[in-house]
């Protein structure tokens, strides 16, 4: 039942922002160009990578030398150029990158078809999220969705697709920006119109989520959200750093619950009694 | 418009990079990328530098799917058992080199092969009595006196431990290189393309230029050098003392025409390093055994040098100093004399000085000699190396962990600036050290007396050298 709703709400809403789209294909070639326009996501690798890295790791007790992710089954949407699927493939993990703007793709197939070992461990596909719901239920352990949420159309039904695609107890990664005072004038006057760091024009404020909000979504919709993060970016120094403060920048690290998708332990609770005493005494909870 | 002016100041505080980026020629992607195998690292040149960098990486947790690559014109060089007679080619080991060739296990070797420690160095002047000593508070070795030879088969001996991850070519040499553009053009190969040879091509992510002092990857890369050829060239021989001693102490002195040092070896052998002139260096080789050792005792023991005006006033300076700091005067041992030289080990070579004015391009990184080569009258010339070897190692096993591209200047910048840092005052110091003992004018002799009678009672000095 809950399903036939979602698809005929599928076929009306997207995600996909048409506007959004256009923004980005203008740049479509622009990815790899290390001091271009996307120069700050670039350098942006150097704390989510080994922010993902070290959170799948700690999660897990299995170690490749040399391959730390190694067997992690990883979906980056909205992956753009490849900018992020590169160095999770280097790890070791084998990864799908999604983007519905097919240059974007084009782009990213290109660049990792020079490294026999990319090309194997990364497959890009020109596609909505949602599109890829119905063949890829519960396929992967991690998901992305990097400077991503901030384009999106409708969030809510966004969280319900990876919740859809991750396996039970599966990741989800986030980063994103925050919608406050100091959002705008550092994020878009300072970033867009006065440095010139991101191009102008790429976010709009409204568009913005707060961690608050992003984390009552999240919960609402099945996950438990274990990190929240802040992130700085030094204009001078053309770097990102950690910070107390989520106030412009911030990383959520959720875990998508159990097989039955409940986030409380009070639900479970109240299953157990419905089914009766004796599935009381068997099942751990 | 404002926002592109404000796109341009912005980028070009961000864009340390941008001159670094070449306009090269374009490589045709279909001939070349198909056939020639791929590596994430190649190593050009098979010297101690370039060997141990290949064994460090070889030997990195970080690296261990990783394919890298050594490059060496000449033939493998191993020996389980050392020759009876001591080599003429010697290095003096810092302690720090000695705690990275141990990082890998290559000092395990070298330890079961063949070194003499030394604990103490002194340095004197052949135109006055002005003497430093340098020694460890706690007697620990100061350093480690290591044929060349030795070095070489313990890191040919680390480097078959790691065969499955990095393949040496012996009797290779790399004839041309060709440079990618920078990474934004899609439609030619990205790597650095490597011609042999022999007619076989390699690529490769990044290049580790490890190739000496002329440098054919620094060349290739057109990356200008600052050199400058001495008018000096080193005398090197193995000597036999007159008598069996605790030989632990290094000797330097210098001579107006260049420094005099005597390197243990055992404690009744020791190298010789004399740096003088080239006509001198010619007439020691060409002289009998007998004329050769007596020119040796004669340049460590005579006072032919000194001038009354100096001694005296170096002899003031230093009862002025006894009064400041009673300590800071230490006793002056007496060198070896030497008896024999070793047949057939007399050799001499040019010396001169360089520094690359980049150390870093994209997708290469110059270490060792290829970027920098100083005088050997400070014993640092393979320490230089293997602090680059350190350094570089450490950048690119956290790139590695970190998933991104090993020849990404980011990170090659990173290491570029803090080994130049370090690099370029030592160098320099080294240079005006040579330059500051090379003449008997009297100003210059007491200026630099009363300076070596000063570092030597100044403790916070000396221990920085």
């Amino acid at each position: 039942l809950s399903l036939s709703r979602l698809t005929t709400k599928r076929l009306f809403s997207t995600s996909v922002d048409s506007e959004e789209m256009r923004k980005f294909q203008l740049l479509a070639h622009k990815w790899w160009d290390e001091e271009g326009e996307y120069s700050a996501l670039h350098s942006m690798n150097d704390i989510r990578v080994p922010f993902i890295r070290d959170t799948l790791l700690n999660m897990s007790s299995n170690y490749h030398l040399g391959k730390p992710l190694a067997g992690v089954k990883i979906l980056d949407v909205g992956c753009g150029g490849g900018l992020l699927s590169e160095p999770l493939g280097r790890l070791g993990a084998s990864v799908t990158g999604i983007d519905p703007l097919e240059d974007n793709i084009r782009t990213a197939d290109q660049h990792k078809s020079f490294d026999p070992v990319l090309a194997k461990r990364i497959q890009y596909k020109s596609s909505s999220l949602e599109e890829i719901v119905d063949e890829s239920m519960e396929t992967f352990d991690v998901i992305i969705a990097s400077e991503v949420v901030e384009h999106v159309a409708d969030l809510e039904m966004f969280i319900k697709c990876c919740s859809q695609v991750l396996k039970p107890e599966g990741s989800l990664f986030i980063t994103t920006i925050n919608k406050t005072q100091l959002s705008y004038v550092l994020g878009i006057v300072v970033a867009e119109k006065i440095l010139g760091i991101v191009p102008e024009g790429t976010h709009e404020w409204e568009k913005f989520v707060s961690p608050e909000e992003l984390e009552r979504l999240l919960e609402s919709n099945g996950f438990s959200v274990k990190t929240v993060n802040g992130m700085l970016y030094n204009p001078l120094s053309g770097s990102w750093s950690w910070m107390e403060s989520r106030s412009v920048n911030y990383a959520v690290h959720a875990v998508r619950c159990g097989a039955r998708g409940q986030s409380s332990l009070t639900d479970a609770l109240s299953e157990m009694e419905r089914e009766g005493p004796s599935a009381a005494t068997g099942t751990a909870v | 418009t404002s926002a592109m002016m404000a796109a341009a100041c912005g980028r070009g505080l961000l864009a340390p990079l941008g001159g670094r980026l070449r306009a090269g020629p374009r490589v045709p992607l279909r001939s070349v990328a198909a056939a020639a195998p791929l590596y994430d690292v190649v190593v050009s040149g098979g010297g101690m530098v370039g060997s141990a960098m290949a064994a460090v990486l070889g030997h990195d947790m970080h690296f261990h799917d990783k394919k890298i690559a050594l490059l060496e014109a000449g033939p493998r060089k191993e020996c389980d058992r050392v020759p009876d007679r001591y080599s003429n080619r010697v290095s003096s080991i810092s302690p720090g080199s000695a705690t990275l060739l141990s990082s890998f296990g290559a000092w395990d070797h070298v330890c079961s092969l063949r070194f003499k420690p030394f604990r103490r160095m002194q340095v004197w002047d052949a135109c006055s009595e002005a003497m430093i000593v340098f020694e460890k508070d706690d007697l620990d070795d100061m350093g480690y006196i290591v044929e060349n030879d030795v070095i070489m088969s313990a890191l040919t001996k680390q480097l078959d431990a790691v065969a499955d991850r990095v393949e040496v070519f012996y009797g290779s040499r790399a004839v041309g290189y060709t440079w990618p553009l920078p990474s934004h053009s899609c439609d030619t190969s990205p790597w650095v393309q490597i011609e042999l040879a022999d007619g076989r091509r390699l690529q490769t992510k990044l290049l580790i230029g490890a190739d000496g002092h002329n440098s054919v990857v620094r060349k290739e890369a057109e990356i200008k050098n600052i050199e400058h050829r001495y008018d000096q060239s080193a005398v090197v021989a193995t000597l036999h003392l007159s008598e069996a001693t605790d030989n632990n102490v290094a000797w330097q002195r210098f001579l107006p025409s260049g420094p005099i040092a005597l390197l243990p070896l055992s404690d009744t052998a020791s190298s010789l390093v004399w740096s003088t002139s080239h006509e001198h260096a010619s007439e020691l080789l060409a002289m009998d055994e007998e004329s050769f050792v007596d020119s040796i005792n004669s340049a460590f023991w005579s006072n032919i040098n000194h001038s009354d005006f100096i001694d005296t006033a170096g002899a003031m300076f230093r009862s002025a100093i006894s009064l400041l700091k009673p300590s800071g005067t230490a006793v002056r041992q007496l060198p070896p004399s030497i008896a024999k030289v070793d047949p057939k080990s007399r050799a001499m070579f040019p010396l001169g000085m360089g520094h690359a004015a980049e150390y870093v391009q994209h997708r290469l990184a110059l270490i060792g000699d290829a970027a920098h080569r100083v005088h050997p009258l400070a014993g640092q010339g393979v320490n230089l190396g293997f602090g680059d070897i350190a350094c570089l190692a450490h950048h690119l096993s956290a790139a590695a962990f970190n998933g991104s591209d090993l020849g990404s200047l980011k990170h090659l910048l990173k290491f570029e600036t803090q080994r130049q840092r370090h690099n370029v005052s030592l160098i320099a110091a080294i240079d005006v050290l040579k330059r500051l003992y090379s003449t008997r004018l009297a100003p210059l002799v007491l200026l630099r007396t009363w300076g070596l009678q000063a570092t030597n009672a100044l403790p916070p000095l000396k221990v920085r050298i």
